[in-house]
C-alpha cells in the first residue's frame, strides 16, 4: 500500500515540475507584448520599453523561470501585470466562484448518472435503456454553451426564476448566489452526466455478465442487492477513472460556461489573461489547475485502493 | 394543465412588478463587453477605462460632448493669447476631489506635468508634447504655455486621457480612482461590475441616477438574454449585431445607431512589394465595393468613407467616388504595374467582428482581379506586436478609433510605413493652424491626398450600436470618444 501510494505521490511531482516547464514556454513562445498591450497604438517606443523595465520583462528567461517557480514553491505566485494586485487575491475572489460551480456539477452528473446507468444496465436492450441511452447520446451531442442558452431563455427570460447570469457575490446571501450558479451547473453536468452514465451501464453490464454474479444470484441473493452491492462496487474502477478525467473537463469547461453565464470565475480571469497577456497570471493559475487535476487523480488513485482490496496488497 | 397555469400567472406577476418598479428608479445597470484592467485613465489606454470613468468619476479642462464638441469641464472659462501659445484656464471653485480635498489649479498644474516628464506612461503622451510650461498663476487660474499655436489644443485637453487627478490620490487611481465627477467609485467586484454611486458634493449639476453598475459580459450571446430578462437595461454599444432586427421590434427597447471615429480601412504596409506601387494600391481600391463589406461587417450600419475621416466631423469631404469599384479599371491598374497576372499575399485579421467578417469578402473581391489572399488570423496581442510594432503584414483590416488622428499617416515609423513630404507638409501646416476656416481647408486637402494615393483603402466608419430601455434618456448616440457619459441619463415616467 505505502509504496503504491509513494510511487503515485512521486509521479505527481514530477508531472508538476514537467507542467511548469512546459506552461512557462508556451507563455513565452506566444507572440505579444503585455507592456504594448497596456500602453495602445499611441505610446512610443521608448515608453513601452520603460514599462517592460517596470515589469521586469526584459530580465533573461531562465532567471524568470527560476525566480517564478521558486516563488510557486513557497506559494507566492506573483503580481498581475494588468490588474497590478498579487494573483492569489485574484485566485481567492475566483475561485469562491468556480469551486463551487465544479463541485455542484460534479455532484449533479454523478446523482444523474449512476442511477441512470443502472437503470439502462438491469434493462439491458428493453425500451427504458434505449430511451436513456439516447438521451445520453443527445446529451454528449450537444454543445454545452448553446444548451446554456436555451437554459437562459427558458429559466431566465421568459419565466424569470433565476437571473440570466452574473454573480452577486456570496455575501449576498447563500440562495441569491446559488441561484446565480444553478443554470452553469445544469449546464456544465448535463453533458457530464451523459458521457458518464453511457460508462457506468457498459461497465455495469460487463460485470453483470461475470460468473460470481451468477453465483450470488444462485444463492439466492435478490437482484437488486446483486446489482447495488456486488455489481456496482466492480464497476466502480471505469466510473471512478471517468470522474477524475471528468474534473479536468469541468474545470475546462468553466471557462465557456462563465463566459455565457458573465460569471467571475476562474475560468475568465484565464481566458482574459491570455488575451491581455498577463502572463504571470496565464502561468500561475493554468499551474494551479494542474496540480488540482493532478491531485483529483492522486484522490482516484487511492479510491481504487479503497474500493478495490487487490491494489492494496499490490507491491 | 394546472401548473402551466401557474408558471404564466407567476411570469406575469412578475412581470407586472418588474414594470411598476421602473417607475421612480434611479438605478441603471449597463453591460460593457471588455473589462477595465484598471481605472486609470492617464496609466492605460484600454477603452474599456474611458467608458467608465470619462465625465462620470473623472473630469478635464474642457470635456467632449455627444457631438464631438469642445464644452467647459473643470475650466470655466479661458483666453488664448495672441500668438496662441499661452492658454488662460479660470477655473471652476467649490470643486472637491473624491476623498475631501480641495481641487486647485496645483492638481492642473500637477497633472498636465505628470502627463509629459520623461518617463510617462500616459498612453496618449503626445497630446501634452507641445506644452513647454504649466504654472498655478493663483488657486483659481492656470496658464499654459506651448512651443507654439497648436489649433486642436483645448480638443486635446478633453481627452480621456487629458483628465485631472490629485497628487495625493494619483498612484492609487487604479484601484480607487478619486477624481472630480458627479460619481464616484462604490465598489468593483472584479470580473463581474463596477458600481458608481452618486457624489453628493459634486460642484455642478448633481446627476439623475443615484447609483450606475458597468456589467462585464463578455459573451455576445448572452447580451440579448441579459437585456430580455431586464437584468441589464443598456447597451452603450452592443456586441450582438445580429439580434438587432429582434430588438428593433420590440417597443420596451430603444435601438440607437450613432457614429464612431473609427475609420475602418484595409492598411497596407507602404514599403512592401508590390505594395510600394500606386498602381497596386489603386487596384485594390477599384477592386473593393464597399457595399457588400458593410453589408458583411457591419450588418448594413456602417457609413462608407473615401479617406481618412469621419463623415459626421466638421470638414468632411465625400471621396467615395475616387475609386468606383471597377474590375476591369482594377485589371488596368495591375497591367500599369506589371503584374496583369495578379498576385498572392497575406492578409492579418484581429479578433474583431468587422474584420474577420470584412476580411472574407475582400479575399473574395481581390480574387477577381487574380489578387490571392491568404487570411491569417490573429489575437490582439499578436496584431500589437507583429503588425503594428514590428510591420511584419501585407494587409490588415483594423479600425483607427482615434478621434482626429489623420496625422497618423505622418508619423515617422508608423505601421503604414507610409511617408509622402506633401502631405507630411499639410498635417505640419495644420498642427499651428488656427484659424478655423484655414483648418478645414488643409483638413480638406489632407483627405484628398489620402484618398488618391491609397496608402490604406478606406472601408467605412463604425457605427455604435446603442441599445436600451426605451424609459432611458440621456444616453449618448454618437462616440466622438470611447465614453458612457452618464452625467445626463436619466428614467422618465
Amino acid at each position: 500500500m505505502t509504496a503504491y501510494l509513494l510511487k503515485r505521490i512521486i509521479i505527481a511531482a514530477l508531472t508538476l515540475v514537467l507542467a511548469s516547464i512546459v506552461v512557462f514556454a508556451v507563455m513565452e513562445i506566444l507572440p505579444g507584448d503585455p507592456a504594448r498591450l497596456m500602453l495602445g497604438m499611441n505610446a512610443s517606443a521608448e515608453q513601452v520599453e520603460v514599462l517592460r523595465d517596470q515589469m521586469g520583462l526584459n530580465a533573461p528567461l531562465v532567471l524568470r523561470y527560476l525566480h517564478w517557480a521558486a516563488g510557486l514553491l513557497s506559494l507566492d505566485f506573483g503580481r498581475s501585470y494588468t490588474y497590478s494586485v498579487p494573483v492569489i487575491d485574484l485566485v481567492r475572489e475566483r475561485v469562491v466562484v468556480s469551486l463551487p460551480l465544479a463541485l455542484i456539477a460534479l455532484a449533479l452528473s454523478t446523482i444523474i448518472a449512476i442511477p441512470v446507468g443502472v437503470f439502462s444496465a438491469s434493462r439491458q436492450g428493453r425500451a427504458g435503456d434505449t430511451l436513456a441511452m439516447g438521451a445520453a447520446q443527445l446529451g454528449v451531442a450537444v454543445p454545452n454553451f448553446w444548451f446554456a442558452l436555451m437554459l437562459i431563455y427558458l429559466f431566465a427570460v421568459w419565466l424569470r426564476l433565476v437571473p440570466a447570469g452574473g454573480f452577486p457575490g456570496w455575501s449576498a446571501g447563500i440562495w441569491t448566489a446559488l441561484k446565480s450558479l444553478l443554470l452553469p451547473a445544469v449546464a456544465l453536468a448535463l453533458p457530464q452526466a451523459a458521457i458518464l452514465s453511457r460508462v457506468a451501464r457498459s461497465a455495469l453490464i460487463e460485470v453483470l455478465n461475470e460468473d460470481y454474479i451468477r453465483t450470488a444470484r444462485a444463492k439466492g441473493l435478490p437482484y437488486r442487492a446483486v446489482l447495488w452491492r456486488h455489481a456496482l462496487r466492480n464497476a466502480m474502477i471505469p466510473v471512478l477513472t471517468i470522474l477524475g478525467l471528468q474534473f479536468a473537463f469541468l474545470l475546462a469547461g468553466t471557462i465557456i460556461i462563465e463566459n455565457v453565464f458573465y460569471l467571475p470565475g476562474l475560468g475568465r480571469l484565464i481566458f482574459q489573461a491570455i488575451t491581455q497577456r498577463d502572463l504571470i497570471v496565464v502561468e500561475s493559475i493554468v499551474m494551479l489547475l494542474v496540480a488540482a487535476v493532478i491531485l483529483i487523480n492522486l484522490i482516484v488513485d487511492f479510491s481504487y485502493a479503497i474500493v478495490d482490496p487487490r491494489l492494496r496488497g499490490r507491491q | 394543465m394546472k401548473l402551466w397555469k401557474t408558471i404564466l400567472a407567476a411570469s406575469v406577476l412578475s412581470l407586472a412588478a418588474a414594470t411598476s418598479a421602473f417607475a421612480a428608479r434611479t438605478d441603471l445597470t449597463l453591460g460593457i463587453v471588455l473589462e477595465p484592467p484598471h481605472l486609470d485613465p492617464t496609466a492605460g489606454a484600454a477603452a474599456a477605462i474611458g467608458e467608465v470613468t470619462y465625465a462620470n468619476v473623472f473630469e478635464g479642462l474642457t470635456r467632449i460632448d455627444d457631438n464631438g464638441q469642445v464644452q467647459p469641464g473643470l475650466a470655466e472659462t479661458w483666453a488664448v493669447s495672441d500668438d496662441g501659445k499661452v492658454y488662460t484656464f479660470k477655473l471652476h471653485s467649490g470643486v472637491k476631489f473624491h476623498d475631501g480635498s480641495a481641487f486647485s489649479a496645483d492638481d492642473v498644474k500637477f497633472s498636465l506635468d505628470r502627463a509629459r516628464v520623461k518617463d510617462s506612461l500616459n498612453p496618449q503622451k503626445q497630446l501634452f508634447a507641445h506644452i513647454t510650461d504649466v504654472s498655478a498663476v493663483d488657486p483659481s487660474t492656470v496658464k499654459v504655455t506651448l512651443d507654439g499655436p497648436q489649433g486642436g489644443f483645448l480638443y486635446d485637453m478633453g481627452q480621456v486621457a487629458a483628465v485631472i487627478v490629485a497628487k495625493g490620490s494619483a498612484d492609487g487611481n487604479k484601484d480607487k480612482p478619486i477624481g472630480t465627477g458627479p460619481f464616484k467609485l462604490d465598489h468593483w467586484a472584479k470580473g463581474s461590475e463596477i458600481t458608481l454611486v452618486k457624489n453628493p458634493d459634486y460642484w455642478g449639476t448633481p446627476a439623475a441616477l443615484d447609483k450606475a453598475t458597468f456589467r462585464i459580459v463578455p459573451d455576445a450571446a448572452a447580451a440579448v438574454p441579459a437585456l430580455l430578462s431586464g437584468d441589464i437595461q443598456a447597451f452603450a454599444n452592443m456586441p450582438a449585431q445580429d439580434a438587432l432586427g429582434q430588438l428593433q421590434s420590440d417597443p420596451r427597447f430603444s435601438v440607437v445607431i450613432g457614429a464612431t471615429e473609427g475609420e475602418t480601412i484595409l492598411s497596407i504596409n507602404n514599403k512592401k512589394p508590390p505594395f510600394d506601387k500606386l498602381a497596386v494600391r489603386q487596384a485594390l481600391a477599384s477592386a473593393i465595393d464597399r457595399s457588400a463589406i458593410i453589408d458583411a461587417a457591419s450588418n448594413g450600419l456602417g457609413k462608407p468613407i473615401g479617406s481618412h475621416f469621419s463623415p459626421g466631423d466638421a470638414g468632411y469631404v465625400d471621396l467615395t467616388g475616387v475609386y468606383p469599384h471597377d474590375i476591369a479599371k482594377a485589371k488596368e491598374y495591375l497591367k500599369e504595374a506589371g503584374l496583369e497576372n495578379g498576385f498572392s499575399a497575406t492578409i492579418k485579421l484581429p479578433p474583431v467582428p468587422y474584420a474577420r467578417d470584412g476580411g472574407q469578402v475582400i479575399q473574395s473581391q481581390l480574387k477577381d482581379i487574380g489578387v490571392n489572399l491568404q487570411i491569417i488570423p490573429v489575437e490582439w496581442a499578436e496584431w500589437l506586436s507583429q503588425v503594428f510594432t514590428n510591420k511584419d503584414y501585407d494587409l490588415t483590416i483594423v479600425s483607427h478609433v482615434e478621434p482626429n488622428d489623420i496625422d497618423i499617416y505622418s508619423r515617422p515609423g508608423y505601421y503604414f510605413q507610409y511617408d509622402n513630404p506633401k502631405f507630411n507638409d499639410v498635417i505640419k501646416e495644420l498642427g499651428t493652424t488656427v484659424d478655423k476656416d484655414k483648418r478645414l481647408e488643409l483638413l480638406g486637402e489632407a483627405q484628398k491626398i489620402l484618398a488618391h494615393d491609397v496608402p490604406a483603402v478606406y472601408l467605412f466608419e463604425l457605427p455604435k450600436i446603442g441599445v436600451w430601455d426605451a424609459k432611458l434618456q440621456g444616453m449618448w448616440t454618437n462616440w466622438p470618444i470611447e465614453a458612457d457619459d452618464l452625467t445626463k441619463v436619466k428614467w422618465t415616467d
